[in-house]
């Protein structure tokens, strides 16, 4: 297999580590969400490429069909969505929360006023 | 019909109470709700750990559908324990949820506080009881979510931020989890964990598997707080309301370590771990630093609820300590300690709950002089201090036996050292808290308390007893911890 043929897996690699950076690099509550958010995104990529075979078709058996897809990633992968945005939201919800209290979202302001 | 839908139950019954709290729960209805579906479900696992101990892992079809297809729960002595140490904290800690979250939390709010705290239950009951690695991620993500929630309810407007950085660190663990799960569907086609102690070993030697392995611990690691991951839980623990303090602290990290022992030993497999991936020489140092540096950063905290958070990371790395040595003691170690633990950090943050409740605050110089005014209480604390240090005739004692004992059969005579140094420390902090209470002329403000409510001291000291009674009386935890950990090391799931 060339250095490209799997090149899916290769934007998934370069998604998660945009999004695992930005985490740990940024200084703004929101800007931290994006890339987490970008970092799940990723995994969910890899969850649908694995399914994924060549010329597969949809997984509805049929004469003469196949060979299908593996639908069980996909399946899967809807659960992890519908975790990723409870996650997002609930992390924006204690966004609002700390600007309230804090008036800012930016990390080192928000440590500044906690310990002076 | 109910009895074999127990294991169904066990999960469903909070799951279902938690939407029924958010509608009806106004007033004090919340906490009634909260409170029966608690001692319902400590009920079911009661029954469920007497049908294990009776008669084997038992096993369960969601929906009838078979394993591997279907989801299968699947409960043996390690699961039923650690069920009954998650709905045995919850059942606690509702009696003493009614006056601590009158306290802390305003009122409007009380009914959506229960809902989260029966939705945390849920996710901590489900991950011990499935048998399917991606309903485990489901469920560690239910108790996660609602935990982030439960903590940013905290008074102190830290509280937030702390609930914040654990929600990033906790999200990242998770989604570090669910790459490994998807790295080893790759290779075997399965997320049944039985299925997948089967099919691994013929494909051990693929480095898509070893990848997959390091993610799911990385990511178990960072939820269970293992040193140098653990920079989460200090504030989350310190800053959360004083129910949710001694919930967590007493059931996440527990569950956590349980899906250690889980992916660890039944689903990679004892030859995988320790003697193709040598995982001892990566927890095994870990630990020790855990030990040593958890306790002396404690020693130098004046918030108490720190302290304990501080101790916390300590003695986590007893766990990790006992999951990294491996053998038939240091594992029987690890589970007991799962069990003893939960009762110590249960008792220390119910009793520095009352001390909130009376004082309105915990820090070291607010309980000067307290052992006069709050004796009940704070005979509590020294009980779950003592059994921190290990003093025989405590829970904490038998937990530091095995280690030792393991140690020492291994070879490393070092490690038991360490483990000995480490209690030392701990004396040192538990003896702070010992001199400002009993020692010390109270403050202004201490010196007009009374005791707490009655339902908050009965919670605190079914705990604080249960630390001596388990002391004394060893064959519970001891047994069940024997059987779990040979199960474990033997490789049958």
């Amino acid at each position: 297999m060339s250095l490209l043929g799997h090149y899916n897996y290769w934007i998934v690699v370069v998604l998660m580590m945009v999004g695992f950076y930005v985490v740990i690099d940024r200084g703004n509550l929101l800007k931290k969400l994006i890339g987490l958010n970008m970092f799940q995104t990723a995994v969910f990529l890899l969850y649908i490429s694995m399914g994924k075979i060549e010329g597969g078709t949809a997984p509805i058996i049929w004469e003469g069909g196949g060979p299908y897809s593996n639908p069980l990633p996909h399946v899967l992968i809807l659960t992890a969505i519908v975790v990723g945005v409870a996650t997002l939201a609930l992390g924006l919800g204690l966004v609002v929360r700390i600007r309230e209290a804090y008036g800012t979202v930016e990390e080192d302001e928000i440590r500044e006023q906690d310990d002076p | 019909m109910i009895a074999a839908n127990l294991p169904a139950l066990q999960v469903v019954l909070p799951l279902a109470g938690a939407p029924i709290c958010a509608i009806l729960g106004r007033r004090w209805y919340g906490w009634l709700i909260a409170t029966a579906l608690c001692w319902a479900t400590f009920a079911i696992s009661v029954l469920l750990y007497v049908q294990v101990a009776e008669n084997g892992p038992i096993s369960y079809m969601l929906g009838n559908w078979m394993a591997p297809w279907g989801i299968e729960y699947r409960l043996d002595r390690i699961g039923a324990l650690v069920l009954i140490i998650v709905s045995g904290i919850a059942a606690v800690s509702a009696p003493f949820a009614f006056h601590s979250v009158h306290a802390e939390i305003p009122e409007d709010q009380h009914r959506y506080f229960y809902t989260a705290f029966l939705l945390a239950m849920t996710g901590l009951l489900g991950m011990a009881i499935t048998g399917d690695v991606f309903n485990l991620f489901v469920f560690l993500e239910i108790s996660s979510l609602s935990s982030y929630a439960l903590i940013s309810l905290g008074r102190d407007r830290k509280a937030l931020f702390a609930s914040f950085q654990y929600l990033i660190l906790g999200t990242i663990g998770a989604t570090f989890i669910v790459i490994g799960i998807g790295l080893i569907y790759m290779m075997t086609g399965t997320l049944n964990m039985a299925d997948l102690a089967v099919r691994l070993p013929a494909v051990a030697g693929n480095r898509v598997v070893d990848a997959g392995f390091v993610f799911i611990l990385v990511g178990v690691a960072i939820k269970l707080a293992v040193f140098p991951l653990h920079l989460w839980l200090p504030n989350a623990y310190a800053y959360a309301p004083s129910v949710v303090s001694a919930f967590l602290a007493a059931t996440a990290t527990k569950v956590a370590a349980y899906m250690m022992f889980r992916f660890v030993f039944t689903v990679f497999g004892v030859e995988f771990s320790f003697d193709q991936m040598q995982l001892s020489w990566l927890l095994v140092p870990l630990a020790l630093i855990a030990a040593v540096t958890g306790s002396l950063v404690a020693i130098f905290q004046d918030d108490l609820k720190r302290l304990l958070a501080y101790s916390s990371v300590a003695q986590i790395g007893y766990i990790v300590l006992g999951i990294g040595l491996a053998t038939q003691d240091s594992v029987t170690a690890a589970v007991v300690h799962l069990f003893n633990h939960a009762l110590m950090k249960g008792a220390l943050f119910m009793a520095l709950g009352a001390v909130m409740l009376r004082v309105g605050s915990v820090d070291i110089n607010a309980i000067r002089g307290l052992g006069a005014r709050m004796p009940l209480t704070m005979a509590a604390i020294v009980i779950g201090g003592l059994s921190l240090i290990g003093v025989p005739a405590t829970v904490g004692f038998i937990t530091k036996w095995y280690l030792v004992i393991a140690a020492l059969e291994t070879g490393w005579w070092e490690i038991a050292v360490i483990v000995l140094f480490s209690s030392l420390l701990a004396i040192i902090y538990v003896w702070r808290i010992v001199e400002a209470a009993y020692f010390s002329e109270p403050s202004e403000t201490g010196a007009t308390v009374t005791e707490a409510p009655w339902p908050m001291v009965a919670s605190t000291w079914v705990l604080a007893a249960a630390c001596l009674y388990f002391g004394l009386d060893t064959r519970l935890p001891v047994g069940a911890a024997t059987e779990a950990a040979r199960a474990l090391l033997g490789g049958t799931p």
